[in-house]
């Protein structure tokens, strides 16, 4: 990221755009809305910029669009604009479901409500493997990739483990796995990495 | 009282163990909120997720019904908060320290390594969801269908969701 001090964007410009992106944005793919308001609309970061945050987004815990609008929040206004801009991404999702939540618990022995439910939940294991290959289609083709990919899987689905012991001996052998070795091929993959995922963002990317 | 007390620890601590996102930390999700602490059934943790996908934004901000479905109001707050509020402080710190690796070759290493991790529990959380609702053939049809879609045309999936829901409700009743 560049140096450079960025002109300053109101609170109430940053509240509207991420609100916005959080109001329409069904069927996940946050991202992608968040990638077209700040980049090819308001311009307010270039698309190297944006994948820098993205890349950070998805290394770090948590929800890559909240976490992406933290760090974009955070360089057009500092903590008042982390806080601004997570604010509004999340509050009308958080209105919608919270309605529907109510009103689910009042219903949620009606037959009609559980099958619209379990329908709904079905063509979510669709759209969960359609991202998981768009996504991870580069690891299934390395053999190291897919040894890591069916170590996590076998250990959480099927042995039970707890997530805490899983992360703490795959994650640090899996990076320990791919240690520095040869800085400028690590360069070169980084960036191949960084074009992979904004060509996948892209594709999520619909009208 | 102990109750609040447990759902915010649970879910900040689920927050801060979603390597890869949301979906990933599903399986945990489930085991803790339905094996160990009982707030919910399985189906129920099944039905709230599916509110998540209806809904805009945050896919996961369903976990607010996990906490009104177990202490009201002010369990989905506390739930919100917690789920929320660790992950976005730490995103904030990491993302000012994070310029000082800007060179290190670990950084790289760190993102080559988490990567095949995350592919790994996501589809451990598409497994857990697959559990849940692939109940029949008319729920394999359905996953199905929705991926050749997908993988065929770039639509928005909320249009699939709905028809999925709709075309379950008809095929229960009939």
């Amino acid at each position: 990221m560049s140096e450079a001090e960025p002109p300053r964007i109101s609170s109430g410009a940053i509240f509207r755009v991420f609100l916005i992106a959080g109001a329409i944005s069904f069927g996940g793919g946050v991202i992608a809305y968040l990638r077209e308001y700040i980049v090819n609309q308001q311009r307010w970061l270039d698309d190297d910029e944006f994948l820098d945050a993205l890349e950070l987004s998805e290394t770090l815990p948590g929800l890559n669009s909240v976490n992406m609008s933290v760090i974009v929040g955070d360089r057009l206004r500092g903590a008042a604009g982390a806080a601004i801009a997570a604010s509004g991404l999340i509050l009308p999702g958080m209105i919608v479901v919270m309605t529907l939540g109510v009103l689910w618990n009042e219903q949620r022995h009606n037959p009609v409500v559980t099958a619209f439910l379990i329908g709904v939940a079905a063509a979510a294991v669709g759209l969960l493997s359609t991202v998981t290959l768009q996504l991870g289609h580069k690891q299934f083709a390395r053999i190291s990739d897919v040894v890591f990919i069916v170590a996590t899987f076998a250990a959480v689905s099927l042995l039970k483990l707890s997530l805490v012991w899983v992360l703490l001996t795959i994650g640090p052998l899996a990076i320990w796995y791919y240690r520095p070795r040869d800085h400028a091929g690590a360069a070169v993959h980084r960036f191949a990495h960084l074009r992979e995922r904004l060509l996948s963002h892209r594709a999520h990317w619909r009208h | 009282m102990n109750k609040l007390v447990n759902l915010t620890w649970v879910f900040a601590l689920l927050s801060i163990l979603a390597v890869g996102g949301g979906t990933a930390v599903l399986p945990e999700m489930q085991r803790m909120t339905v094996h160990q602490f009982h707030w919910i059934s399985d189906k129920q943790f099944r039905d709230i997720y599916s509110l998540g996908q209806v809904a805009p934004g945050p896919n996961m901000l369903m976990v607010m019904v996990i906490g009104y479905r177990e202490a009201g109001a002010a369990g989905a707050a506390l739930v919100g908060l917690a789920f929320f509020l660790p992950d976005c402080i730490l995103t904030f710190f990491a993302n000012r320290l994070w310029a000082r690796f800007a060179g290190s070759p670990w950084r790289a290493a760190a993102q080559r390594g988490l990567a095949p991790v995350a592919i790994g529990l996501m589809i451990s959380g598409t497994y857990a969801i697959a559990r849940l609702s692939i109940l029949n053939v008319m729920g394999a049809a359905i996953a199905a269908a929705t991926m050749g879609i997908l993988l065929w045309r770039h639509i928005n999936p909320t249009i699939l969701i709905s028809i999925a829901g709709i075309a379950y409700i008809i095929y229960s009743r009939w």
